[in-house]
């Protein structure tokens, strides 16, 4: 069973239907017993950093995420949710995030050339960083879909993939049995499916 | 880099979609999740849907159809027709819209794109424009294109784009239907004063258009057509081989 951190952030029914195509059991849920019982847990999320951050403290979620990371579970943050993994996050002020992954999370504004459309919004490809079950079936070239405006740095000790937008940005990132897509791996087709088939057969 | 969008939008009424010829391999061409899993199959890198339908029980026919595709299909998909309310944002969302487009409801109420993208975000709202030269002016219309709201064009979409709006679809009435290209005066005119996607729709009439498109108008992120593909004339999967060939940047399947 693959448990859904619901704290109230984003929709999560793309998510959970790619999850059931896959032939895979998963539960969109804020039930701390659900999320204990898991096997394996993804934390999803749009939005804004600090408005995330705060919402998943104030349900007292947090605290079962950090406990389920520190249990060797394998643990999937997505878009807002991976980058809420990192040490801080620079939207909107500056945030502590769960403190998962070491770096912290910064705005594409003034950070890449100008000109480029932010948010970076469409598919662009994985340029893979090193060798990971993740990627078992991704090839050279493969695009995934990416909404987001802010992007991860200094994770340079997590980092599995990138992605070209003006520099190499964070695409994926991936220590131990945590893990994280900047991009929607339920929006980026049959390469996204496989990505979360992958973590589905990562061992607990 | 980001690759360059090919975006077919469906026309649903009453839960079926309208028009639409034989496909291989695809038996009912009017059924929405059928042919959004051709498409999707061929290589479309955004499906959307607008509903046509104007009453209640089609309303809820399109929501049904919207969460059986959103089920089974895992692209991106763009959801307008009837969008006067944040209710209706709420509405399509909830059933796996990623984004919701916008038009003559936000002529209406210019509440509505400031309020959406606060709550949900502005990469969620889609301004969808009418546009349509008055007088050597490129005017804004509503109601399907069909009333003049003498609105100057820039200005709406930069003052959309302002409000929230995360990506415009700039529909050209002078050349919808025509089938001799993309109106690429109006897209660059568009892309020269907002920063956010462009979406070119009306116009394309074979492959070479879009070459035409990405080539003339670089600033233009995506393409979107309904006929050419629903009547079989382009099919994406050919459109894509000959982009390519031509050094435009696309996702490859």
């Amino acid at each position: 069973m693959i448990a859904i951190v619901d704290y109230g952030v984003g929709n999560l029914f793309s998510l959970q239907s790619s999850l059931h195509s896959l032939g895979l059991d998963a539960v969109v849920t804020a039930d701390p017993k659900a999320i204990r019982n898991a096997d394996r847990v993804i934390l999803p999320g749009v939005g804004a950093f600090g408005d995330a951050i705060d919402k998943l403290r104030s349900s007292g979620l947090e605290e079962i995420v950090l406990e389920q990371a520190v249990s060797g579970k394998p643990l999937m943050g997505i878009c807002l949710g991976m980058q809420l993994l990192f040490e801080k996050g620079y939207e909107f002020g500056e945030h502590d995030g769960l403190g998962l992954l070491r770096g912290s999370v910064v705005p594409m504004q003034g950070n890449i050339p100008d000109g480029l459309k932010i948010p970076q919004m469409g598919w662009n490809a994985l340029i893979p960083k090193r060798a990971h079950p993740l990627l078992k079936n991704v090839k050279e070239g493969d695009c995934v879909y990416f909404v987001h405006s802010f992007y991860a740095t200094g994770c340079e000790d997590s980092l599995v993939a990138a992605t070209e937008y003006g520099k190499e940005l964070t695409a994926l990132v991936a220590r131990d049995n945590v893990m994280g897509c900047q991009f929607h791996p339920e929006k980026s087709g049959p390469v996204g499916l496989s990505i979360l088939k992958a973590f589905a057969e990562m061992r607990s | 880099m980001i690759t360059k969008r090919i975006i077919p939008c469906l026309d649903v009424r009453n839960g079926r979609v309208v028009k639409g010829v034989n496909f291989e391999g695809v038996q009912d061409v009017s059924d929405p999740v059928q042919l959004a899993r051709h498409y999707s199959d061929e290589g479309a890198d955004e499906l959307v849907f607008y509903d046509i339908t104007a009453s209640f029980e089609g309303r809820k026919l399109f929501t049904d159809v919207l969460r059986a595709v959103a089920e089974q299909i895992f692209i991106p998909l763009t959801v307008g027709g009837g969008i006067n309310t944040v209710e209706d944002f709420d509405r399509v969302l909830k059933c796996g819209a990623d984004k919701v487009s916008v038009n003559s409801g936000a002529i209406r109420n210019p509440d509505l794109i400031p309020d959406a993208a606060v709550k949900y975000g502005s990469q969620c709202v889609v301004l969808s424009a009418d546009v349509k030269r008055v007088d050597g002016q490129f005017h804004v219309f509503s109601q399907g294109g069909r009333i003049d709201t003498g609105m100057d064009a820039l200005e709406w979409i930069r003052h959309s784009v302002e409000l929230g709006a995360g990506e415009v679809v700039l529909n050209s009435i002078d050349t919808d239907g025509v089938k001799r290209g993309f109106d690429l005066e109006m897209l660059n005119a568009v892309t020269e004063i907002v920063d956010v996607p462009v979406i070119a729709s009306g116009g394309a009439g074979c492959i070479q258009d879009f070459v035409t498109l990405f080539r003339q108008a670089p600033g233009v992120d995506a393409g979107l057509a309904a006929s050419i593909f629903h009547f079989g004339e382009v099919s994406i999967r050919d459109l894509k081989q000959k982009l390519t060939e031509n050094g435009i940047n696309i996702r490859r399947i």
